[in-house]
């Protein structure tokens, strides 16, 4: 019977069926981070267990762990305590812990393809949403609550119904100053945040073909906020050749047996799908959000839409707006900010950096502007600096942080302000999301460079 | 961690006619740091229920004594953004056993049943006729029975049955959790992990 890459991989994954119940899934790989897991490893203590498999878990610190003077303990008490608790469940457990001063460490999403713990048509979870990022390689990779954490630790597998499968597929080009950041800005736009819900993507098309691992990775990564357990696209050549000779990825002999099962990776030609959508990706602009959703997204030079134009929830829409203190009908461009963040699991990387400073390159950053950005992972950190970009942020007035979830989520010391907008490259515009009373503009990193040297919402393709 | 179990649930409810209400709504990043599962009630709704100097904010419906009730009613696609158990926790330890809503976000709705909250899944019809009754009287009663299946409005006497999957069903019935379902069946997983391609 036909398959979809889905299919393929969850169905080699099933243990056990459950009649009028979840499939009991077993798990390739296991993300740990401080946050989510404390719990999990106390449930672990009490009923007096160890971890099955330590070698699959791969513990790292990157939510509350201070962008700055890294090499100091942290302040905050309470976030001391949650990265010691990690420190010290690793170490019980025996898994590999890259806490803060660890040369690996950085953002779990970053660090996770870096070393290849990421490979195509493996089961991948941590208990962050955003593990859908990995979905880039082939991977079946979502994110889990805590008590699915327990359940991986104690027994490597989860119990999850298997999700219904839709397939997006853009072709076409990318116009300039596009980029993989609109295209699932773009796509959560229309279909908004639930508009996935029970689902698990398939991307395909020319576009995804055509993007870089990197790319691919910023889309896989926002899949969850259209609802979406995950998303994925079916490894190729760029895949094998970004994985390939990395710490954890098979060599030799066993790279040779790895590549025969990943080359079977991808969708049969008649395989059915519970949903497919299509889109022209000719029609997308750089996009920006100006509400407290990632769906509430348009192309930067469009207007904020018209209330009576929503399709339901007027209340809801005008209260989104209220706290953005916007209106509609205005107009995106132009607007003033007063922060611009690059960085986070979503646009954290070293092509992230490039793409910023092509745009600042020869420009200052406006004096309205406080900007922090911050690299995903040491890895991106020490590509900033070999290529030179560190200098040209220098020259431009930009400083550079080190490695962390930063103000992606306002759990360490990087918080926006109340009332003050930031544009950020981020996943989440929800109110008070990077600090209480923040308001945050979603876009890409060439949207929030344009921001950066101009103090206000820049079409990025008017600048170069 | 162990949870009352639920079969029926008679009680009125707490109104939240707001549609995709995140997880960052329900616990603020914030108040993540605990490495114990305590005191996650008192932040339900933080910013939404506290200025920050934390005095309550009164149009806000968990600080109008009229409403209270183990049922916590919400509008479409509850629970959407990150995948914090602590978002189902603070609604569990604040003291609701049951949220409905017309659509749930995926991982909240599988986060609220792992840990003994029912999430409840309604027609946007049926669920506006709960906001009207409830805004109309605060002390109308809904029933929720699990092993029927069904959400009643007392007040109007209309049910509407809802989904929910005969294995998940049996576990919040009896108390039961997954990881001693997936302990029993430990030597057929370390066996089949024998044969997995990574």
């Amino acid at each position: 019977m036909s398959k979809t890459l889905f299919d393929k991989v969850w169905d080699s994954h099933v243990v056990h069926k459950i009649k009028d119940g979840p499939d009991v899934l077993f798990i390739d790989r296991h993300m740990v981070h401080e946050v989510t897991s404390p719990v999990a490893f106390l449930g672990l203590k009490q009923r007096g267990i160890k971890v099955l498999f330590p070698e699959k878990t791969f513990a790292t610190a990157d939510h509350n762990t201070p962008t700055v003077n890294q090499h100091l303990p942290v302040k905050d008490p309470l976030s001391a305590n949650q990265l010691l608790a990690l420190e010290k469940n690793s170490e019980l457990h025996g898994i590999s812990y890259w806490g803060l001063g660890h040369e690996k460490n950085g953002i779990v999403h970053v660090v996770g393809p870096e070393y290849g713990i990421t490979q195509p048509g493996a089961t991948i979870v941590c208990g962050d949403s955003h593990t859908s990022t990995h979905g880039a390689f082939g991977a079946i990779a979502f994110g889990i609550g805590t008590s699915e954490v327990e359940m991986v630790l104690s027994t490597q597998c989860i119990m999850q119904p298997k999700p219904k499968k839709m397939r997006i597929t853009i072709d076409g080009k990318l116009s300039k100053g596009v980029s993989p950041k609109d295209v699932a800005l773009f796509i959560i736009s229309k279909l908004s945040t639930s508009g996935a819900t029970g689902y698990f993507v398939e991307y395909s098309g020319e576009i995804f073909r055509d993007m870089s691992m990197e790319g691919r990775m910023t889309v896989c990564n926002l899949s969850i906020e259209m609802g979406a357990r995950g998303g994925m696209i079916a490894p190729d050549s760029k895949t094998f050749d970004y994985i390939k000779n990395r710490e954890f990825t098979p060599k030799n002999k066993n790279w040779t047996k790895a590549m025969q099962y990943w080359e079977t990776l991808e969708s049969d030609q008649d395989a059915v799908f519970d949903k497919e959508l299509k889109f022209d990706g000719e029609l997308i602009n750089p996009m920006i959000t100006y509400g407290t959703n990632p769906g509430m997204g348009i192309g930067i030079s469009k207007e904020i839409p018209l209330a009576k134009n929503q399709d339901g929830g007027i209340e809801t829409y005008k209260k989104s707006l209220n706290y953005m203190n916007f209106d509609e009908g205005q107009s995106m461009i132009g607007k003033n900010i007063d922060f611009v963040f690059l960085g986070s699991c979503t646009n954290g990387r070293i092509e992230d950096f490039r793409e910023f400073t092509k745009i600042i390159k020869g420009r200052k950053k406006a004096s309205n502007v406080t900007a922090w950005l911050v690299p995903g992972s040491h890895q991106v950190e020490k590509a900033i600096k070999d290529e030179g970009l560190l200098e040209i942020l220098i020259e431009s007035g930009f400083e550079l942080r080190e490695p962390g979830c930063s103000a992606c989520l306002a759990m360490n010391d990087d918080k926006i302000p109340s009332g003050k907008y930031a544009v950020s490259t981020s996943n989440r515009n929800f109110e008070g999301r990077q600090g209480p009373g923040s308001r945050t503009l979603l876009a890409s990193p060439l949207v929030a460079a344009a921001a950066a040297v101009t103090g206000k919402i820049t079409d990025p393709r008017t600048l170069y | 961690m162990a949870y009352e179990k639920f079969k029926i649930l008679k009680s009125n409810c707490v109104p939240l006619p707001i549609e995709n209400v995140d997880t960052d709504q329900i616990i603020p990043a914030r108040f993540l740091k605990a490495t114990e599962r305590i005191g996650f009630g008192d932040n339900l709704f933080r910013d939404w229920r506290y200025n920050s100097d934390d005095t309550p904010k009164k149009d806000f419906v968990l600080n109008n004594k009229k409403f209270d009730g183990k049922i916590l009613v919400g509008g479409k696609n509850f629970g959407s953004g990150s995948s914090r158990e602590h978002a189902a926790w603070s609604i569990y330890d604040y003291g609701f056993r049951c949220v409905i809503s017309s659509f749930f976000a995926d991982i909240f709705r599988g986060n609220c049943l792992n840990i003994g909250v029912l999430p409840v899944q309604v027609s946007s019809g049926f669920l506006d006729k709960i906001f009207n009754v409830v805004f109309d009287d605060p002390k109308s009663e809904i029933i929720v029975s699990l092993p029927e299946q069904t959400v009643t409005i007392v007040k109007l006497n209309i049910s509407e049955s809802f989904d929910i999957n005969s294995y998940k069903k049996e576990n919040m019935l009896n108390g039961y959790d997954d990881i001693d379902y997936l302990m029993n069946i430990k030597d057929s997983i370390k066996t089949f992990s024998k044969t997995t391609p990574l």
